[in-house]
């Protein structure tokens, strides 16, 4: 007799094979063969180890080692939402609700994956690999909605709000949602799009978008990653940007207990353009990492990538960033800074930027600093009679200003000028 | 107003400050001057809390409060002010930021309403007038990029805002021309009266014309040597230093 398994990639695996004739698209003969093809990718890799080179500095025990559920199959309560100015997309443990969301009169068509999913054959894994990544394949494996959102070319469709709840719950609920975005050529879009949950709540949240920008299209995607303290965030962005195209990702990655931010970009045609910036804060006892993977695969494309990273109390921060230029990728420009602020003597920074440059005629320039807080900045804007404290909060955010000001559109930004400012006010007095 | 006895410090292990007294009453301007090593700078940072300055004997009480015991923004809230040499550049922090943050910290330390960013605006306007600076250095952040003239008026901008009991200046004239002088003697006797005294540290007796002391003292291996009137920075200009150690 097999026992069965509550932990690590044999759960998981477990829980398919005991859901594969029940998840949506099970009577979908090109579903079944995705998710069956995903699962054997994650039977054969299963988690990511540390010995995996781009697992080298996150391990994952905290997923591997403990028990998760399922979501709930209905939530009747409705969570307490924040205002918002915009159209919202809201999610509860990675199921749609239309019930709290408010779509009415938006410029672009927006459904739930769960629903649309017979029509996205060809679309659903499009970029996403789950042979390379194993959290794509544990997704592929095991979605059961997510977003799936639509500009028309030409359409400047303004801002949609994404909100993922994780509600209050004992099960440790894990949950997977797939999310995929095209714009249409010409067509702009801005997405803000915050995770979060209950402070003592544990749960995994497994998202996985796919984003393709037509010609001259423009995304600005802002993530609020504020997860409760006990939420883990394994996050996976595959995007795919045309001619002229931009994709413009900006992250806080702040909450969570462990959390990983992973962005693949792959720039197809000329004059395309990257941003990818964030700001990576962790307090006591978090692991917060950012990893992103970058391909010039055409000429005359630019990438811009800033990311800052405040590590305060017993915590530890990940940036990694590789930018990969092809032989035909001519007049790249590429760009990547990553800087790390350690409040505490207990904070561990690694970071780790890979160039690999196939095109002889390229400027590609990157740099990586780790620093504390300045004695003498302190002293003096203590000497002015600031306090302790605030002095520091002063500097902490003067520090992720570079980071910050290279958002260009103002609701993120603002967006994410609260996140900062609520991460420290948490931190403020441990710091 | 600020009372120093038989002060002693070490900076790094190395005895700076050995046994200096000095008693600046209120409404009394008094100046140090010395010359490199002597501790002026040593006792400046001694007098604002700087962190690595280490008191091992004696006592500075401030209006009768044990200055030493106090944290640097503690001090700066009690009324004591540090005009630095050498400014740091903050970059990231804007000055209006800046400027309003502290006032506003040290409004709310004397049990004084905070003012809001209109208010603030008014009154820096009408101060950086006066001090001959543009208002786009409000907008920069502090001190970046600014020249050395413009790094002390912004330092004279922070005195003349905070409205401090005690000035300390730390070769505030250092590197400045005669109108930037001016600007800094102007902002100091605009504060004169009989609930202020500044302590002037100067290498020259060129900024003591425009802010006429009411006492002169001679640093000299973390000691007062000598103590005068106005006179004595002429007698100094004229001897030199040596005249005067050799004398004492």
């Amino acid at each position: 007799m097999t026992a069965v398994a509550t932990t690590g990639a044999a759960a998981f695996l477990g829980r398919y094979e005991g859901l594969r004739t029940r998840l949506p698209g099970a009577r979908v003969a090109w579903v079944e063969a995705l998710r069956d093809k995903a699962a054997d990718a994650f039977r054969a890799k299963g988690f990511p180890t540390r010995r995996m080179e781009a697992w080298k500095y996150t391990d994952l025990a905290a997923v591997t080692g403990a028990a998760f559920g399922e979501p709930l199959t209905s939530v009747d309560d409705a969570p307490a939402l924040p205002p918002t100015a915009h159209p919202r997309a809201v999610f509860v443990d990675g199921r749609f609700r239309p019930d709290l969301s408010t779509l009415d009169g938006v410029a672009l068509q927006v459904e739930s994956l769960g629903a649309a999913l017979p029509r996205l054959e060809g679309r659903i894994g499009a970029l996403a690999r789950p042979e390379n990544e194993p959290l794509a394949a544990l997704n592929t494996m095991l979605f059961e909605d997510g977003l799936v959102v639509e500009v028309a070319a030409g359409v400047a469709a303004g801002t949609l709000e994404i909100l993922s709840l994780a509600a209050e719950s004992e099960r440790a609920p894990a949950f997977h949602p797939r999310h995929l975005v095209r714009l249409g050529v010409g067509a702009s879009l801005t997405i803000i799009e915050t995770a979060t949950g209950p402070v003592a709540a544990r749960y995994l949240h497994n998202p996985v978008f796919e984003i393709e920008v037509a010609e001259g299209a423009r995304l600005a995607h802002g993530r609020l990653q504020q997860e409760g303290h006990e939420g883990i965030f394994l996050s996976t962005v595959y995007a795919r940007v045309a001619a002229g195209g931009t994709y413009d990702n900006f992250t806080l990655n702040a909450g969570a207990k462990l959390a990983r931010n992973e962005i693949h970009v792959a720039l197809t045609g000329p004059k395309a353009e990257a941003h990818m910036n964030g700001v990576q804060m962790a307090g006591d006892g978090q692991h917060v990492d950012t990893t992103t993977s970058l391909d010039h695969a055409a000429p005359d494309c630019s990438s811009r990538q800033t990311y800052k990273t405040v590590l305060a109390g017993r915590s530890r921060g990940v940036f990694q960033g590789k930018i990969h230029v092809h032989q035909v990728a001519q007049k790249t420009d590429g760009y990547q800074m990553n800087q790390a602020l350690l409040l505490s003597p207990d904070a561990e920074i690694d970071s780790k930027p890979q160039l690999e440059i196939y095109a002889d005629d390229v400027k590609c320039s990157h740099g990586a600093t780790v620093g504390e807080l300045d004695a003498d900045h302190l002293f003096f804007l203590r000497s002015r009679g600031i306090p302790e404290a605030q002095a520091k909060a002063m500097l902490v955010e003067a520090f992720l200003t570079e980071a910050v000001e290279a958002v260009a559109d103002e609701p993120i930004r603002t967006a994410l000028e609260q996140g900062v400012a609520g991460w420290w006010q948490r931190q403020g007095v441990a710091a | 107003m600020l009372k120093i006895e038989n002060l002693h410090a070490t900076v790094e292990g190395k005895q700076i400050l050995n046994g200096l007294t000095l008693e600046i009453p209120s409404g009394e301007v008094h100046a140090i001057m010395g010359p490199n090593g002597s501790g002026k700078s040593t006792l400046s940072y001694v007098l604002a809390g700087r962190e690595g300055y280490e008191v091992t004997e004696g006592s500075v009480t401030f209006n009768g409060v044990d200055l030493l015991a106090m944290e640097p923004e503690e001090r700066a809230v009690a009324g004591m002010f540090l005009a630095f040499q050498a400014p740091v550049e903050l970059p990231g922090v804007g000055n209006a930021n800046f400027l309003r943050t502290a006032l506003n910290a040290i409004r709310r330390a004397r049990g004084e309403a905070e003012i809001d960013a209109m208010q603030f605006l008014k009154l820096a306007r009408a101060r950086m007038k006066v001090l001959n600076m543009p208002e786009e250095m409000l907008k920069r952040p502090v001190n970046v990029g600014f020249s050395g003239g413009e790094k002390k008026r912004n330092e004279m901008l922070q005195l003349a805002l905070l409205a401090p009991k005690f000035a300390v200046l730390d070769e505030t004239d250092s590197g400045l021309d005669i109108d930037a002088l001016k600007l800094v003697a102007d902002t100091v006797n605009s504060l004169r009266g009989s609930d202020f005294s500044a302590l002037v540290i100067t290498h020259y007796q060129r900024l003591l014309n425009h802010i006429v002391p009411d006492r002169v003292h001679v640093l000299s291996a973390g000691r007062i040597i000598k103590s005068g009137g106005p006179e004595l920075a002429e007698e100094l200009e004229a001897a030199g230093y040596a005249g005067v150690q050799a004398a004492a």
